[in-house]
């Protein structure tokens, strides 16, 4: 007889009266497979490219392609006239695309792993957690790009709204973790839910201030202009375009390009550290309520993903 | 001794949708009352294993066995009742799930390690051994894709008995690769079982359960029938078939290789070799090989036989008790059958014994044991398997001399 008998603490699958595990329980679990968190996050970045040529480069040039049909469309086209566009765009756009592509995969990451949920006992979140890892790190590969384009444009960030990205990426993080554990547990008993995901995804996008600016819309909203606060990802991209940005009106840059507003006109607000912060935190606590509840909603119906799946 | 599973009255329901997966549509329109009808799998089942008992769990199929094994696995909630595991798991269910096409065999044991719940460096520690032990080590660089089928089951297999979980749940997966693979996947089951570790097997292969397990318990319809000694149970399982006019599966059967009825029981086996002190066998000379049995009733018509065979499976020899002019016996209790070969006048080469006991008709098998194998040691020269030993000589014609002097 080996040592086996003596090892401690053994884990215990299923609680006793209640074969249900607690939130917190459930939270220690995905830990304890922290392992399999950073070999399935791995495999998500291995896998995504493997077999095309440019690989990760990919990744790069999704945002420069985006970009450039924006900055068509926006500036020349349509003559939006924000200064510095291209800095303006991606500070909005990186934040967003760490979200939907979080989103769309964390929504199908149940059923898209049928094979591994029928067969094999593992803390389920850690299928919805994985691929936002990979898109995080697909983020900041993104971010060296933003980087690039500062110092080509000559835009120096703020240093003091800098101090809040951080918070604006958990917040981010936690909002997207908590919206994609509840999607993936409802699209295992209604498959359309990432149907209507992408449209939702796309109607999101263009509720969001990202190819415009935020203070259009709060102006021409008039009173009701605080409504737009209630989209959460309005407060992480304001951030993220403040302080990477770093203009607040047209005023003093570049005039030729901001011949569509006036020169003096507002873009994101002249606001202090405070108030994004507040914004941000309003979000956060907002994204935990609703992580929690996501949680609870999975663990009610996780009992049965490998019957239904 | 410590619990290592407890099952407490656990009932299982699914419910079986008329369409597969209803669509929101369909919800809507049906103002989410979807047809379904209610199965229950498993109606209050009961069973505890003690830590290092191997148990069987035999059923047909739809007995709920899988469903079972799911629920201890963690991989299906019961509807009702609970289910606790003390121990490090690892659930064989289906080979190589988590294995991931476009990965390499070393990637996917590192990912499929840590799907079992093991460290990065625990899996360093054993990396040698799992490919060692799936013979695949030119290919452990190259994508699974690429795999043969064999070669896929045998790195899963590999993994998942060298994580060394305290706890091994086997859903009839040992049925892969070839005989030779399938011999060792089941030493290396019975090592485990031998250390101490705690196996729950689901199959309805009764040999494997008599080999294996130190308890069956056999499932019909959802419902625990019996838990026990395992040929018991295999009885038991074999009446419930029968009973429910099932088709007895294969392995089930009375199959000669397969299964026995252990009315006499081999209890041991010795060969004495001429010389004790040496591990082989000079060729020509003597050999004695002696059977233990034993019955629990009297057994009547008995012959045992015994067969040599060599390397390449060519049954050298063979003989019964009948056909070596022995009147079939009535057993009872214990007792020694003996062959004495006087001499064995095989080739160098290792050979093994396989040594039955059965009916004088042949129709019932009782027991059987091949694990005796020999090495024979010649001087000669000679080729083949049998040493004929010749006196050779050549003889001249005095005719033929002339012709060519």
């Amino acid at each position: 007889m080996s040592d086996i008998t003596d090892t401690a603490p053994l884990p215990v699958v299923g609680e006793p009266g209640s074969a249900r595990p607690g939130i917190v329980q459930r939270i220690r679990d995905v830990w304890a497979y922290r392992e399999l968190l950073g070999n399935l996050t791995r495999k998500e970045l291995k896998v995504k490219y493997k077999g095309s040529f440019l690989g990760f480069a990919w990744s790069l040039l999704n945002p420069i392609l985006y970009l450039v049909v924006f900055w068509i469309v926006f500036q020349k086209i349509l003559g939006a006239g924000i200064p510095n566009f291209p800095i303006f765009f991606l500070a909005g756009l990186l934040p967003w695309n760490l979200f939907s592509t979080s989103l769309g995969s964390g929504t199908s990451a149940i059923t898209g792993n049928a094979s591994l949920v029928g067969r094999v006992w593992f803390p389920r979140e850690i299928l919805i957690v994985a691929p936002i890892g990979a898109n995080l790190v697909h983020f900041f590969l993104q971010f060296m790009v933003l980087i690039g384009a500062l110092a080509l444009f000559r835009v120096a960030p703020s240093p003091v709204f800098v101090t809040l990205l951080p918070f604006a990426l958990l917040t981010l993080l936690v909002l997207v973790g908590a919206l994609g554990i509840l999607f993936a547990a409802v699209n295992v008993y209604l498959r359309d839910t990432e149907h209507l995901l992408e449209l939702l995804l796309l109607a999101w996008f263009w509720m969001t201030p990202i190819v415009y600016q935020y203070l259009m819309v709060v102006e021409s909203l008039g009173r009701y202009g605080r409504l737009f606060m209630l989209n959460p990802m309005t407060s992480i991209v304001i951030t993220f375009q403040r302080a990477l940005y770093n203009h607040t009106t047209t005023g003093g840059v570049d005039a030729a390009d901001a011949r569509g507003i006036g020169a003096g006109s507002k873009i994101i607000p002249d606001a202090s550290v405070l108030w994004y912060f507040r914004n941000l935190a309003l979000v956060f606590v907002g994204s935990l309520a609703l992580f929690w509840f996501a949680m609870w909603v999975f663990g009610r119906l996780e009992g049965n993903f490998a019957e239904e799946i | 001794m410590s619990k290592a599973i407890e099952i407490h009255n656990v009932e299982k329901r699914f419910r079986l949708y008329h369409e597969k997966a209803p669509s929101l549509k369909e919800r809507v329109i049906k103002f989410g009352r979807l047809e379904f009808e209610e199965f229950w799998a498993l109606k209050g089942v009961s069973l505890d294993v003690e830590s290092g008992q191997s148990v069987g769990l035999l059923g047909h199929n739809g007995s709920g066995k899988s469903t079972l094994l799911k629920c201890v696995a963690g991989i299906l909630r019961p509807t009702a009742g609970d289910i606790r595991v003390y121990g490090r798991v690892a659930a064989l269910l289906e080979l190589g799930a988590g294995f991931h096409p476009d990965l390499t065999g070393r990637e996917n044991v590192y990912l499929n390690g840590s799907i079992l719940g093991f460290k990065k460096k625990e899996i360093d520690r054993i990396f040698d051994d799992i490919v060692d032990f799936s013979e695949i080590e030119r290919f452990i660089d190259n994508q699974v894709k690429h795999y043969s089928s064999g070669m896929y089951a045998r790195l899963a297999f590999a993994v998942a008995v060298h994580v060394e979980p305290e706890i091994l749940l086997v859903d009839e997966v040992l049925a892969v690769g070839d005989e030779q693979f399938q011999k060792k996947c089941l030493a290396r089951i019975e090592r485990f079982r031998e250390e101490g570790r705690t196996i729950l097997l689901v199959t309805h292969a009764a040999d494997l359960v008599r080999r294996i397990c130190d308890t069956a318990a056999v499932l019909d319809h959802g419902e625990l029938v019996t838990v026990g000694e395992p040929s018991a149970a295999v009885a038991t399982f074999r009446e419930t078939l029968v009973r429910r006019g099932l088709e007895v599966p294969e392995e089930a059967l009375d199959n000669p290789l397969w299964d026995h009825s252990q009315e006499v029981r081999i209890t041991s086996v010795s060969v004495k070799l001429s010389d004790s002190s040496r591990s082989f066998l000079p060729s020509g000379d003597p050999m004695t090989v002696t059977v233990g049995f034993e019955t629990r009733n009297p057994v009547d018509d008995v012959v045992f036989a015994v067969s040599i065979f060599n390397d390449a499976d060519d049954n050298v020899y063979g003989a019964n008790t009948s056909t070596l002019g022995l009147e079939p016996q009535r057993l009872s209790g214990r007792g020694t059958t003996t062959f004495r070969f006087p001499s064995v006048p095989l080739l160098d080469g290792s050979y093994k014994i396989h040594l039955g006991v059965h009916s004088i008709d042949g129709r019932v098998s009782h027991d059987h044991n091949r694990d005796c194998t020999f090495v024979i040691s010649s001087d000669t020269k000679s080729a083949g398997i049998v040493d004929l030993a010749p006196e050779a000589s050549i003889s001249i014609d005095r005719a033929e001399r002339r012709a060519t002097g």
